[in-house]
């Protein structure tokens, strides 16, 4: 029986759809069984991002609605063999498919999976009701600006009183550079405010935006900075105790002495 | 039964008051209204009269109350306009308002509401709310909305471990920090009224805007 995990944030655009692919491909790489279900419906992007958009014939609102079998909608991926996607409906509204119909799906696609990723759509209406749904457990994605931390923090509470047990967090698009300078939310900060643990921390990489351009998650990308942090978020939901990645890009010698002085 | 008549009936411009008391038993009660009515019942023949009935500290229920009632009304002439208690004192009013501990995070969106003095252990996070009618007190960082004293109490303060918060309001003052006043305070602080403009001090300078006395044991 695997585990049903729902990928949200509140806000848009802060990389929900990027992080369910990176992830799901992550967890393929590392040789498990993966179902992805896109139920931003209307909207649907997770086909784009990984590729597969030709390669759809049914929907989730299809299956929900008894047109196919639930074998019969799912897009096998192109790279693994254990790696699936449910595609959401483009041509119908949030409203046209309910959270029981939702949950069902998910928990007929539990037993054959170990990890069944549900990627949500923005907002906290329907869509989000109907991804949470038949979720067990959730990863916030949030970004390091004030906009999305307040909106993942209203996420949380409402995953909290749906009686989510601790979700986890990830932080999305960071720059160093930014962070550096201090204008940009500290990790810490973020931290403190959302009091869930985190997960991962991502760097904003422009591989991101080329690889699903290509409809290649970044993942695949060994020299992606992101790919690695992705890699290391997957790792971590499989249980691995992996350290934070050093943001920081490698210092020079002058810069490394200066630390080890107790001067940097 | 003592001297005291445990019934009084008064005239007022409205018509009779009919003081009830309000220790005695409910039967001895219906009993001596009984007994009063049949001994006036010559004077009380003649036009309507409203009568109130008050039972003072007694709480009765409907049914005992038509027992009265009907008592009265079988006085052709009375017209029983009211039969009531004396307004509830308020026990609660008097008796200092309960302090109530919650422990979580007040996330945005959230709203905690609370009758008296508030005791949070936890944070109330940007976008968060917590009206009290009281104090609010909170273990941990204020960063989102507090709103004490929300009856219009404007002795009611707001303390916090961590003062960061998006608006403080008390009774009916509104302040935004940190237009207003900053915080840069490292030690646990508290905010207060002072001739209707809000203020914040260090919450060991309470006690003597206080002046509450405390007796400590020891040397």
């Amino acid at each position: 029986m695997g585990e049903a995990i729902v990928v949200t944030s509140g806000k848009g655009g802060v990389g929900k759809t990027t992080t369910s692919a990176n992830l799901g491909t992550a967890l393929a790489l590392l040789g498990r069984k993966v179902c992805m279900v896109d139920t931003d419906i209307g909207l649907r992007n997770l086909d784009v991002v990984m590729g597969l958009e030709n390669r759809i014939v049914y929907d989730l609102i299809d299956v929900a609605e008894g047109r196919c079998r639930l074998n019969q909608a799912l897009v096998k991926d192109k790279r693994f063999e254990e790696l699936y996607m449910l595609p959401a409906a483009q041509t119908k509204d949030k409203e046209d498919v309910s959270p029981e119909q939702v949950r069902k799906i998910v928990e007929d696609l539990k037993p054959d999976y170990d990890y069944v990723l549900i990627d949500c759509p923005a907002g906290i209406e329907h869509g989000f009701d109907n991804a949470v749904a038949g979720a067990d457990q959730a990863i916030i994605v949030t970004t390091p600006e004030n906009a999305a931390v307040r909106d993942a923090d209203r996420v949380i509470g409402i995953l909290e009183k749906r009686g989510f047990q601790s979700p986890k967090l990830i932080i999305n698009r960071i720059r160093p550079n930014m962070l550096r300078s201090g204008d940009m939310l500290e990790i810490d900060d973020i931290c403190q405010v959302l009091a869930i643990d985190l997960i991962g921390i991502v760097p904003d990489d422009e591989l991101v935006i080329k690889a699903a351009n290509l409809g290649e998650p970044t993942v695949m990308n060994p020299s992606s900075r992101a790919a690695i942090a992705y890699r290391n978020v997957a790792r971590r939901m499989m249980g691995e105790t992996v350290p934070l990645m050093q943001l920081e890009e490698k210092s020079s010698m002058f810069g490394r002495m200066k630390k080890f002085l107790g001067m940097g | 039964m003592s001297g005291k008549p445990a019934i009084t009936i008064k005239g007022t411009k409205e018509g009779l008051v009919f003081l009830l008391d309000d220790q005695c038993d409910l039967a001895l009660l219906l009993d001596e209204l009984q007994a009063k009515l049949d001994k006036h019942e010559q004077q009380l023949t003649g036009p309507m009269v409203h009568v109130a009935v008050k039972l003072g500290a007694r709480k009765l229920g409907d049914e005992d109350k038509e027992r009265i009632r009907s008592a009265i009304r079988r006085q052709g002439n009375f017209l029983v306009q009211s039969v009531e208690s004396d307004e509830a004192v308020d026990e609660s009013s008097d008796a200092k308002p309960v302090l109530q501990t919650r422990t979580g995070i007040v996330r945005s969106g959230q709203t905690v509401e609370h009758d008296g003095h508030l005791l949070l252990m936890g944070d109330v996070n940007p976008g968060g709310t917590i009206v009290c009618t009281g104090d609010i007190y909170i273990m941990g960082a204020l960063r989102g909305t507090a709103h004490a004293g929300c009856a219009g109490n404007e002795n009611a303060i707001i303390a916090a471990s961590l003062m960061t918060p998006t608006q403080l309001r008390i009774a009916e003052v509104i302040s935004r920090p940190p237009e207003e006043w900053a915080s840069a305070e490292p030690t646990m602080e508290y905010a207060f009224l002072r001739n209707g403009v809000m203020e914040l001090d260090k919450l060991t300078h309470l006690q003597s805007s206080r002046k509450e006395v405390m007796h400590f044991k020891g040397v």
